[in-house]
Order: structure tokens, then C-alpha cells, then sequence
């Protein structure tokens, strides 16, 4: 398929799929859609309408504001209980799905993957549930007395029916001295998860980074650094810090997979701040890097490519030790990823990858795949802002469809229209495609496998692709009495 | 490093020892108590093993820790997809029907259709009408449907919005493009009930809703059966099946089966369900019967009182519940109980008969759904088991109890089974190591129960997200209580199996015929 074919085809994919909506909501989506090359001047990436109103009456993938409080940035702080506040759906929904990988004992010293809801009732909206959540708050106490604090996490009725949870939050800090953040992130806020990231890094702002109880005894080194931005799936933070440490630098602190309340409160010693999902955690970066001088750097641990850029991107904050060392870790883990490249670029070489993810993957993980021989011509992110589709620009190497928020009938269409070799999405999208043939992988969770993020992630990322791709299940679909079409 | 003949995912790759380093690198920098003090970490983990522990744990008030169950509009998107061509519409914010969709994904491995009207801040101020103005056309015009089943969120129920002027005013300025559509709605407030809840107030509307206020003319052959909140595809196969031998006009009302069950090949949105038509009529049938009396509570009330039709309840879990199902069809149609079910019937009793042992004395710790609990509770009772805990996070506040109660005292050891009505899983955890089971029965919540004590875990419920296929088998009917059985055992057998398997130590124990 020549360029120019894949990009009217693209062209023509959109045009069918605004065909089937009334005209108001044709209107609408088709700010959302458009098609953008490495080469195209004013592509999709510059002028793609992002994060606004989800249009009703779709199946969009969306999250909410909760979601990206509690699911994400809050949730996997490990050594802090995190209450879903209000009924009792939200908090089961969003349990133990992210893959948020700690060590740990859970239920005494960790609390990640458990749920603790207030589990309201119609009294409580009736009249209010401040004092079923102080009283929340003690029984947790008394329970889980090892705890280093605990972050309320609200849900819609809480904002609507007007409590007073940061009161009920100061008081109980007060009479226990343990910290303890009240984050107004209720579901309907804003238009997707992306809120509730912002509004749970400014919680963060105001209650963790001004707690200066453990930097006082802190020893620092020109070394000292964070991870930010990594949820640890399936353990893709350990898989960076073991490469940052190799390089000869110093992890103080993971935010926030496999977090502790200690090492987010000593954030601010770090020397320089590395983001790797610049959507969930950008606000805190910035915020850090006013108040405390800290600089930030985004990088990209998803394939070799990337990822030895990153290495000396990162190595070239520091003094010729670290980038010696950064030297010596690309040198040592190339042979290896080489290897890995030449046992499956064969399988894969020329395939079609569409995504559609969140945070930062819709780009990040195009130089995996390209490492691979594999072509991304369609990416969509469900919470993107314009920064982002400015930041996918520089990641797309062809001729690429470009779709915010897209939602299920628009993918579908997408799918057949283009017909990919592959596609990498989230659980609600897996089995459509699959049921077509389709090979599938979940590119949220790393479809229960992973790490992804890494040298030696990078290999299980091509063994997991060669095994969607060339698995034999998907030349069953056909029974040997069905007649040639 | 990994090694490219051999690589490995995060479970192998993260015992390698410079991954070890990392872990031990990092505890420097934790508050973590077990990285500063791991001695307080088995002081702790020891003392919540204890009865003290227990005490304060199971008096608590206000807390929910680790729930077995999940809100309202859960079980009404079950409801919608349970019909013909239908679309479950959730009006709220989007984030609840990511979840929904989620969840049932992960349980049935199938994707699961539904819409939202994506509610945020200004539906908030001024009332979510306009998005579901646009939010019924906009489904209408993408998805095709026959019927749209609306349901709320807590977020509309809080703010007050009114579905039935909602829809009639959507209608009105849609220009006709809604008018051959059925647009059932039903109010799911998440802060009352559980998902079983949603599921009664849904199917409740659909039925009232496309059906005219009184009876046309009674259909004498005409029987329902609502299956309740079932997250087993294979038992509503297996009731249809026994439906089917009783007569053609037995028909399922809300059967989800097929939509939870594609085949592959090709995508098709809707599958299978109850058709608008036989919904349509359900109102002259001579009798419903309801397979979860506790998901159907408000539905029974239209069916006996507005209805005027027979509504009873049967729970075809085990072979008592499967046997007063079967005889309650056999006195509704006035047909003798079919050769095929007698036969069905004595397999299972002789499989019973070959494998009692090995169930018979064992202590079982057991939760979910109230439904699901009386059905499996009194299998377990009828193989001699003993029900230790009988957990239900979601239990109903009237009738339930009592019906648990009737059905422990016919243990024979009715003396050692507990009943925990509105006790969550971090309570079933104190219960279970002041009062150690053999075995637990209940959904994937459970995994961290079998970590934390080590006591094997036998996943039936809902849901389960970490066994494939479960789901596609039947817990109901004859055939069910044979896959119970086979579950159970065979569970047991693997667990003696684990226990002697020591060499040169337990292995005598070890026996190839069990």
C-alpha cells in the first residue's frame, strides 16, 4: 500500500463514519478526526480538537475524573488507604484492575489492591455523610494502624450534595497527626479521567510536598532523581529504575506505582524530575520545578530506539560519569535487544498496528512497534489535551489517522476500513476486534503480561506481539465445510 | 538480562538478582513500615488473625472494606442486554458506563454494549436534558436499536432528573426519528441496594412499560421465567433447555445468554435476547416464574397485583431447587415430568452417591449474591458439607434470613454454620482465622483470602476475572448441579492430592484411585 493510498483511505474513513451521525454531532466529531504524516505541514496533530464534551449517547472508552484520582495517581501510593467515598460501585469497579505491582503486606502495611468504600446509602445522601466518614477514618485507624495516611476519594453525590470533606479531613489530621487529603474528584468534573489527574497532582501540591517532617534528615547526591509518571503495570517502574540505576544514578522515589507516602514527601530533593506520562503528572513537574528549582524531562522507555535516546538525553543532565555509565548500560543491553529484533522483525516486519489508548502511550509505543518492523497508521488517546497531539507529532513516521476520544462505532468502522494486522486497546475493545480475527493486545494493562517499559521489557513487548500476531487461533475462524467466498 | 531463547514475562524476570537489588535498593528510601521495621509488619499481620482483631473488625460502622457486591445500574445494563436488539443507556457521566463495561468484559471475556450521555459539570447545574435529548438520537443513529433501556446513575438521582419527562420531551424534538423505538427507563440511585437492585427496578420497567396497563386475553400455555442477576451464560442454556421440554411457550424474559456469547468470524452488536414481541405479551402469560426471588422483588409486585398473574419463585441450584422447579413446570403445564429429566435426575444422584465422601464434613466458608447463597448453600447442605460462614455483603432486609436459617437447620451439623448477612470480605477474613474452613466458595475476591490464609478457593460467582471459561457452564438444572459437584470434589481431590505429595514424607497418602 502506497502512501498516498493509506492516506485517502483514511480520508474516506472518516467521511463514512461522520456519515452516520445526525448533523449536529457530525459537527462535532469531525474536529476530532483527521489524518497527519511526519511530512504534513499542518496535519491532524496541530489542529485535532481535544479533551471536550464527550458526545452524548455514544460508547465512548472515557473514564472519569474519579478514575484518574483514585485509579490512577492516588491509588497505587501503596502505604496510604484510599477511601472511595460515597456508593459503593466506583470503588469495586476500579479494584485491582491497573496492575499496579507493589511489595508489600497487603492489608497491614500496603493497601493497594483492596477497596475501601463508605458505601453510602440514601441516608447518608439525605443527610450528608461527614460523619460517616469521620468515623470512617477512625475505624481505619484502629484497624490498619500501620498506615502512613489516607486520601479520600470522592464520588459524584459527595461535590453534589455540598459535604464538607476537607473540614472532616483537617479535623481527623489534627487529632491524629496522620496525614490525611480530602480530593474533590468526583465523576462528573471536567469531560474525562484527565481532571482528576490534575486535581489530584494539585492535592499533591498542597498536602505531600509541604510535609517536611522526612527531609530533615535527608543526605542528598548531584544523583538523586524520580520517576514520575509510572504506575509500575505489571512492573514497568522496577524496569526503569534498575536501568537509572545501572547508569549510576540514584532512585529516591517512584510516583506513583509501588509509592510510599515517604518517598512522594522527599520528592522535592531530587535533582532532576523524569516524566514518563506527561498527561497524569505534568502538573506536579511544573509545580516542583517553580517551587523547589526541580527540572524535568520527558523520556521514553517503550522500545530500544527510544529508549537509548532517552538514556542519553537523561545522562546528558549530569557529568561525564553518568554518561559513561549511561554509555556502558546502552552498549550492554544492545546485543541483547538486537537479538531480539532479529528473532522477530522477521515475523513482523510490514505489519499494521491501530491504538487507541490513554496518557502517553497512543505515542509512546510507536517506536516499539517501528523497532519491530511494524507500521502504526492509526492513534487516538481518550483524555488527550492539544499538547499532546503536538508532542504525537514527532512520534508518527507515516501516513497516520488521528482520532480523540474515539469511541466504539467510529474504531470499528476504523478497523474494517483500514484493516490493520493488529490492534492495541484497552479490555472494552478486545474482544470486538478479536472476534473478527483480528490479533488483539491491551495496551493499559499489558494484556496481563509485561513490563513494557525497559530493555529487557522490550523483550517480552516482541514476544507478546509475535504471539498476537502469529498465534494459530486466528486461522480458525473459517470451518472446512465453509465454501471459498 | 533476559535471555532471547528464553524470555520471560515480570512473574520470573523479577526473581533474577539484580531486579532483587533494586527492590532491597529501594527500601532506603520507603516509609513503608516492612522496608523500616519488619518485625512490626508480623506483630500486626499476627494480630489481625486474632479474636481481638475480630471483635473490632466485625462491630465496625461506617467502613466497607473489600465488598462483595456492586451498585444499582450494573444490573440494569444486565436487564437491557438481555432483550432483542436493545442498547443499555445509562444517563450519567460516562465514567460509570466505562466501568460497567469493563467489569462485564473481564467476567465474560465478550464485549459489552453500552451507551452513556456523558453528564459532567453543566448537567450538573442545569439537568441532564439536553444530553439525553442528544444522547437518544445520537445512539439511535449509530447503534440501530429496537429498544433503548434507560437507566440512571447516582449522579442524576441526586440531582433529581425526571426520565419519564427526559424522555417524552427527547421524543417530542427528535421529529419522529424515535418513534418506532421502545425507550424503557427505570431510576437506579447506586446509594440503595446493590446490582441486584438495578436488575428488579430495570426489568420491572421494561415489563411495565411495554406491556398495557391490563391483560388482553390470557395465553393458557404462555409461562416466564426471569433468571434474576445471572452471571452463568450456561445455566439460562440449561433452563431453556428444561424450559423447552415442557413446551414451546415457556419464554425467558431478559436472556442475556447469547449476547455474552458470540462466536467468532464476525462482530455483530446485538445477539440473541428476549424479542419486543414476546415482551410485548408477557402480560397474558398464565404464570412467571422468577429464578432469584431477591433480584425480582419489585417485579413480583407488578406481576401478582397489576398483573394479576401467578408469580413464583424457584431456585433450580442443587437437585432440591431443581427438583420444585421441575415439578413447578410440570404443575403449570399439566405435564408429566419428561423421561429425559428422570434420567438426568438419577445420573446426578448416583454421581452424588460416588463422591459424597470427600464433600461430606467439610467446612466451607461461602459468599455472594442472597440467591446465589440459598441455591449453593443448600446444595452443600444436601452433600453433607457444612456452610462454616455464609457471607451476603448485599443481603435483603426482609425474608432472606430467615430462609437462610430454615435451609442451615437441615445441615447436619447445623450447629457449626454461621450466617453473616451484610458482612463484607475483610470481615469473612477475621471469621476466617478465628474459625478456620477446608474451603472457600465465591468470586475472584476471594485470591486474597486464600493468600492471606491459605485456605484453597473455589471460584463460583460473580465475578471472576482470573479463570477463563467458567461462566459458559451451568450452576442451575441437573446439569449444573452435576458441574457443581464435579468443581467441588475435584477441588477437594487436588487439594488432598497438594497435601501428600511430600516425597519420601506425606507420599504414602498419595494414591493413584481416589
Amino acid at each position: 500500500m502506497g502512501p498516498e493510498t493509506l492516506e485517502s483511505l483514511q480520508n474516506e474513513a472518516i467521511e463514512e463514519v461522520l456519515a452516520a451521525y445526525p448533523a449536529k454531532a457530525a459537527k462535532n466529531r469531525a474536529k476530532h478526526l483527521g489524518v497527519d504524516a511526519p511530512e504534513g505541514v499542518k496535519g491532524a496533530c496541530d489542529k485535532t480538537r481535544s479533551n471536550k464534551q464527550t458526545v452524548p449517547g455514544v460508547m465512548s472508552q472515557r473514564g472519569c475524573a474519579y478514575a484518574g484520582s483514585k485509579g490512577v495517581v492516588w491509588g497505587p501510593i501503596k502505604d496510604m488507604i484510599h477511601i472511595s467515598h460515597g456508593p459503593i460501585g466506583c470503588g469495586q469497579y476500579s479494584r485491582g484492575g491497573r496492575r499496579n505491582y507493589y511489595i508489600g503486606t497487603t492489608g497491614v502495611d500496603t493497601f493497594v489492591t483492596m477497596n475501601f468504600s463508605t458505601d453510602f446509602n440514601e441516608k447518608d445522601i439525605v443527610f450528608g455523610g461527614d460523619k460517616k466518614l469521620k468515623k470512617a477514618l477512625e475505624e481505619i485507624d484502629s484497624l490498619f494502624p500501620l498506615n502512613n495516611g489516607i486520601s479520600i476519594q470522592s464520588e459524584c453525590p459527595i461535590g453534589l450534595i455540598g459535604d464538607d470533606i476537607q473540614a472532616v479531613a483537617k479535623v481527623h489530621k489534627k487529632e491524629t497527626g496522620h496525614q490525611t487529603v480530602a480530593v474533590s474528584c468526583e465523576g462528573f468534573r471536567g469531560v474525562s479521567q484527565s481532571l482528576g489527574h490534575h486535581i489530584a497532582n494539585d492535592m499533591i501540591r498542597d498536602y505531600v510536598m509541604p510535609d517536611t517532617a522526612f527531609r530533615k534528615d535527608y543526605e542528598s547526591t548531584p544523583y538523586d532523581v524520580s520517576i514520575i509518571g509510572d504506575y509500575n503495570i505489571g512492573g514497568d517502574a522496577w524496569a526503569t529504575r534498575l536501568i537509572l540505576e545501572e547508569m549510576g544514578l540514584r532512585v529516591i522515589s517512584q510516583w506513583s506505582g509501588d509509592a510510599s507516602y515517604k518517598e512522594m514527601a522527599n520528592g522535592p530533593k531530587a535533582k532532576l524530575n523524569l516524566l514518563h506520562c506527561y498527561r497524569s503528572m505534568n502538573y506536579i513537574s511544573r509545580h516542583m520545578e517553580q517551587e523547589f528549582g526541580i527540572p524535568w524531562m520527558e523520556y521514553n522507555f517503550f522500545g530500544p530506539s527510544k529508549t537509548t535516546e532517552s538514556i542519553r538525553k537523561i545522562a546528558s543532565f549530569f557529568d561525564e560519569s553518568i554518561q559513561e555509565k549511561a554509555e556502558a548500560v546502552i552498549a550492554k543491553y544492545t546485543a541483547m535487544t538486537d537479538a531480539v529484533i532479529a528473532k522477530y522483525r522477521p515475523k513482523l516486519e510490514g505489519k499494521k498496528v491501530m491504538l487507541y489508548v490513554g496518557g502517553l502511550r497512543p505515542r509512546h509505543v510507536i517506536g516499539a512497534y517501528e523497532d519491530l518492523g511494524m507500521e502504526v497508521i492509526g492513534t487516538g488517546y481518550e483524555f488527550a489535551h492539544g499538547d499532546d497531539y503536538k508532542r504525537t507529532k514527532h512520534d508518527i513516521e507515516r501516513s497516520t489517522l488521528i482520532y480523540d476520544d474515539v469511541n466504539e462505532y467510529e474504531l470499528e468502522a476504523f478497523v474494517k476500513k483500514l484493516r490493520p494486522d493488529l490492534v492495541a486497546a484497552g479490555v472494552k475493545e478486545k474482544y470486538v476486534f478479536q472476534k473478527m480475527g483480528l490479533p488483539f493486545r491491551q495496551m493499559h494493562s499489558w494484556d496481563y503480561s509485561g513490563p513494557y517499559h525497559g530493555y529487557d521489557a522490550f523483550a517480552i513487548f516482541a514476544r507478546d506481539m509475535d504471539l498476537a500476531m502469529n498465534s494459530p487461533v486466528w486461522g480458525h475462524s473459517k470451518a472446512p465445510w465453509d465454501k471459498e467466498a | 538480562m533476559q535471555d532471547v531463547e528464553n524470555i520471560v514475562n515480570g512473574q520470573k524476570l523479577f526473581l533474577k538478582p539484580e531486579y532483587q537489588a533494586v527492590f532491597e535498593n529501594k527500601k532506603q528510601f520507603e516509609g513503608t513500615t516492612g522496608a523500616v521495621d519488619p518485625k512490626k509488619v508480623e506483630e500486626i499481620a499476627e494480630w489481625t488473625k486474632s479474636w481481638d482483631y475480630r471483635e473490632k473488625n466485625l462491630s465496625r460502622e461506617a467502613i466497607t472494606i473489600n465488598p462483595a457486591k456492586a451498585c444499582q445500574p450494573l444490573g440494569a445494563v444486565m436487564v437491557g442486554l438481555g432483550f432483542e436488539d436493545t442498547m443499555p443507556y445509562v444517563h450519567g457521566s460516562h465514567g460509570c458506563v466505562a466501568y460497567f463495561r469493563s467489569y462485564f468484559t473481564r467476567h465474560f471475556k465478550e464485549p459489552t454494549p453500552c451507551v452513556s450521555d456523558s453528564m459532567s459539570e453543566s448537567a450538573a447545574v442545569f439537568g441532564g436534558l439536553a444530553n439525553m435529548k442528544d444522547g437518544l438520537r445520537n445512539c439511535n443513529a449509530l447503534y440501530k436499536p429496537k429498544m433503548i433501556a434507560v437507566s440512571t446513575t447516582c449522579m442524576a438521582e441526586v440531582i433529581g432528573d425526571d426520565l419519564n419527562a427526559f424522555v417524552i420531551g427527547a421524543r417530542e424534538e427528535a421529529e419522529g426519528e424515535l418513534d418506532n423505538i421502545e425507550i424503557p427507563y427505570a431510576h437506579t440511585p447506586s446509594f440503595v441496594g446493590s446490582h441486584i437492585t438495578g436488575y428488579d427496578n430495570m426489568m420491572k420497567s421494561i415489563l411495565e412499560q411495554l406491556n398495557p396497563p391490563k391483560a388482553e386475553a390470557k395465553d393458557e400455555e404462555r409461562i416466564n421465567i426471569i433468571p434474576g442477576f445471572e452471571p452463568y451464560i450456561g445455566s439460562l442454556r440449561e433452563i431453556k433447555k428444561i424450559s423447552k421440554l415442557f413446551g414451546d411457550k415457556i419464554i425467558m424474559i431478559g436472556d442475556h445468554e447469547d449476547q455474552w456469547d458470540t462466536g467468532a468470524g464476525e462482530y455483530k452488536l446485538y445477539a440473541g435476547g428476549t424479542t419486543i414481541a414476546d415482551t410485548k405479551t408477557a402480560i397474558n402469560a398464565k404464570a412467571t416464574i422468577s429464578l432469584q426471588k431477591y433480584s425480582t422483588v419489585s417485579t413480583a409486585k407488578t406481576i401478582k397485583n397489576k398483573w394479576k398473574q401467578d408469580y413464583v419463585t424457584c431456585n433450580p441450584i442443587g437437585l432440591s431447587g431443581t427438583d420444585e422447579f421441575v415439578m413447578k413446570l410440570s404443575e403449570l403445564t399439566g405435564k408429566e415430568v419428561p423421561e429425559e429429566l428422570k434420567v438426568q435426575r438419577a445420573r446426578l444422584v448416583d454421581a452424588m452417591q460416588d463422591s459424597y465422601p470427600y464433600m461430606h464434613g467439610k467446612k466451607i466458608a461461602i459468599w455472594g449474591d442472597p440467591d446465589f447463597l440459598l441455591g449453593m448453600v443448600s446444595f452443600l447442605v444436601e452433600m453433607g458439607s457444612i456452610p462454616t460462614h455464609v457471607v451476603c455483603n448485599n443481603a435483603p432486609r426482609k425474608g432472606w434470613e430467615d430462609e437462610m436459617k430454615a435451609i442451615l437447620a437441615k445441615s447436619n451439623s447445623a450447629n457449626e454454620c454461621n450466617l453473616w448477612p451484610n458482612k463484607d470480605l475483610w470481615a469473612l477474613r477475621s471469621l476466617l482465622f478465628t474459625e478456620p474452613v477446608d474451603f472457600m466458595i465465591g468470586n475472584v475476591y476471594g485470591k486474597e483470602l486464600y493468600r492471606d490464609t491459605g485456605i484453597p478457593l473455589i471460584r463460583i460467582g460473580f465475578p471472576i476475572f482470573d479463570r477463563h471459561h467458567l461462566h459458559r457452564y451451568s450452576i442451575s438444572g441437573y446439569e449444573g448441579a452435576l458441574n457443581l459437584l464435579t468443581w467441588i470434589t475435584n477441588a477437594i481431590l487436588d487439594q488432598l492430592d497438594e497435601e501428600t505429595k511430600g516425597i519420601a514424607k506425606t507420599d504414602y497418602f498419595f494414591d493413584a484411585v481416589r
